[in-house]
């Protein structure tokens, strides 16, 4: 076990730095973690890494106290029974509509066909936002390299995460709507959250003042 | 070719079924043995009348029989027992214990492991009010998980309305009431934070409004100030003083944002742990309007155990030890 008494899933890929980081503050040794991309449990230093996306399941069943994770997660699996403790501010990315530069094919397709094609890997958060606009959407569900989509004419547009928007205009897509601003949050299991009510309210208090 | 059966059910075999049944008994053993007597209602009701008891909203599953009538599938034991209470025992005063072990069924999410159908052992004090009723329950519910073979778990103690009262207290324009509520049910206290600050409150209210659903832990977290709703931490340390004169009062996490998904509790709700597993056994709390809508009003609490759930957790602290 570690500093903080508390088992922490910590999401690898982008948010991974940013979360090492911030638990090295709290006295968490993480030098086993950072020299081991290849290993997924350390019980030395309390840390599981996992995808982004199983930072809540992993959570939600208590397999870890308490995890990272970003907000465009949590809004893609609202069903997950975790709480929601803090914005740690890192990891900042805007989920958005793109489309191919130049044309308006979304909103062509809404007026002459009644609904846009929309490829997206975030098809609750795409739902959601094109069903409270009162636009009829198709989703089309991908997995990965979304930008291709509607340059092969699939899609009219997509819904996507994005950071600094490059890899949007080196694909010659455009943002046309912001959606909402995704960062890293903090989450804890329900049960945790009262058992080991301390050990928690510690790592917040810290993380507030370091997240600030 | 494999004959499927609906997402959310489940067959037992034998072994888990032996283990399932004796963990149930020992339950049932111990309701009976603290003078609770148990009861049977039909699993279909007529969906007006599980309807009229309020709670979890609309039935899951509902059918029409012959007659043409909707029957509703009974989405806990809680709501029929009231029933029971308001039509059967209408001339009868003074408490009134009874036990049930007996399935009720919900609409689950898309995820799986959660069930539709399912296993609820638990017991319902009526005409007890106050915080003896409570405590009697809680104390209980305690020592039965104990007799089927749980060590640590533990119980948080709240208050399912202290939260709304606080708003109303507060002067929080009605209109955000149901989305700050909404926050708190889905444990997003981020949410729940920019909202309140949105809010242009005096701190000192901003501050209780975002602090409330963080305090927990033993009796000092009811030495909180809590402004306009210390009536309700009040009742929770009459709470406190029964329990520990019951000896259990170290078995107690007082909760002051804990919130039940019910619609019926009016004052203390509970919410059963253990630490080996993520996932809360079992709950009840105090439901004192919920008797009238069927007829006279009475005062009563209960608590409902998930059979499945508790044997989970007995495994976990077996594999544990």
């Amino acid at each position: 076990m570690n500093a903080t008494g508390l088992t922490i899933a910590v999401p690898r890929g982008a948010l991974m730095g940013g979360t090492l980081d911030l638990l090295d503050r709290l006295g968490v040794d993480t030098a086993e973690v950072r020299a081991n991309d290849r290993k997924l449990l350390f019980e030395e230093a309390g840390i599981v890494t996992v995808r982004p996306s199983d930072v809540p399941t992993y959570v939600e069943h208590g397999a870890a106290d308490i995890g990272v994770t970003g907000k465009d997660v949590l809004l893609e699996s609202p069903e997950r029974e975790v709480y929601e403790l803090l914005d740690l501010g890192y990891g900042r990315c805007d989920m958005v509509v793109a489309r191919r530069s130049g044309d308006d094919a979304i909103g062509e397709s809404l007026r002459r066909l009644g609904r846009a094609r929309i490829a997206t890997k975030y098809t609750r958060i795409a739902g959601a936002h094109f069903a409270a606009t009162g636009r009829q959407v198709e989703l089309v569900a991908v997995k990965g390299a979304v930008e291709l989509a509607p340059l092969t004419g699939m899609v009219d547009g997509i819904v996507d995460l994005t950071a600094t928007g490059r890899t949007l205009a080196e694909n010659g897509l455009e943002v046309v709507e912001s959606i909402v601003t995704c960062t890293a949050r903090l989450i804890a299991n329900p049960v945790a959250h009262k058992l080991k009510a301390a050990e928690i309210d510690a790592v917040v208090g810290a993380l507030r003042e370091v997240a600030r | 070719m494999i004959h499927q059966i609906p997402a959310g059910t489940r067959d037992v075999l034998p072994d888990e079924m032996r283990e399932l049944r004796a963990i149930e008994g020992r339950l049932r053993a111990a309701f009976a043995d603290a003078g609770y007597g148990e009861v049977w209602t039909p699993t279909v009701e007529y969906e007006d009348v599980l309807a009229a008891g309020g709670g979890g909203g609309p039935a899951a599953f509902r059918m029409f029989d012959d007659q043409g009538q909707v029957l509703a599938l009974r989405a806990d034991m809680t709501v029929p027992i009231a029933r029971v209470v308001a039509t059967r025992f209408a001339g009868s005063d003074g408490p009134l214990r009874l036990c049930y072990s007996a399935h009720a069924y919900r609409a689950v999410g898309q995820r799986t492991g959660q069930q539709r159908e399912f296993l609820q052992t638990g017991i319902e004090l009526i005409g007890l009010a106050g915080a003896a009723g409570e405590a009697e329950v809680v104390a209980l519910a305690v020592e039965a998980l104990g007799a089927a073979g749980l060590a640590r778990h533990r119980v948080g103690v709240g208050d399912g309305g202290l939260y709304r009262r606080l708003l109303a207290a507060l002067e929080v324009p009605d209109d955000s009431h149901g989305e700050l509520l909404a926050c708190l049910t889905r444990r997003d206290l981020v949410a729940l934070e920019l909202r309140v600050e949105a809010l242009g409150l005096a701190a000192d209210a901003r501050d209780l409004l975002v602090e409330l659903p963080q305090l927990r832990g033993g009796p000092e977290v009811l030495d909180r100030g809590v402004g306009p709703a210390g009536d309700a931490l009040d009742r929770l340390r009459e709470l406190h003083g029964e329990l520990e004169a019951r000896g259990i009062a170290d078995r107690a996490i007082f909760d002051l944002g804990l919130v039940r998904d019910l619609g019926y509790y009016t004052g203390a709700v509970f919410e059963l742990y253990d630490p080996a597993v993520g996932f809360a056994l079992g709950g009840g709390g105090r439901y004192d309007e919920l008797i009238g809508r069927f007829g006279s009003p009475r005062p009563a609490c209960g608590i409902a155990l998930d059979v499945q759930r508790v044997h989970i957790a007995q495994t976990a602290e077996e594999q544990q030890r």
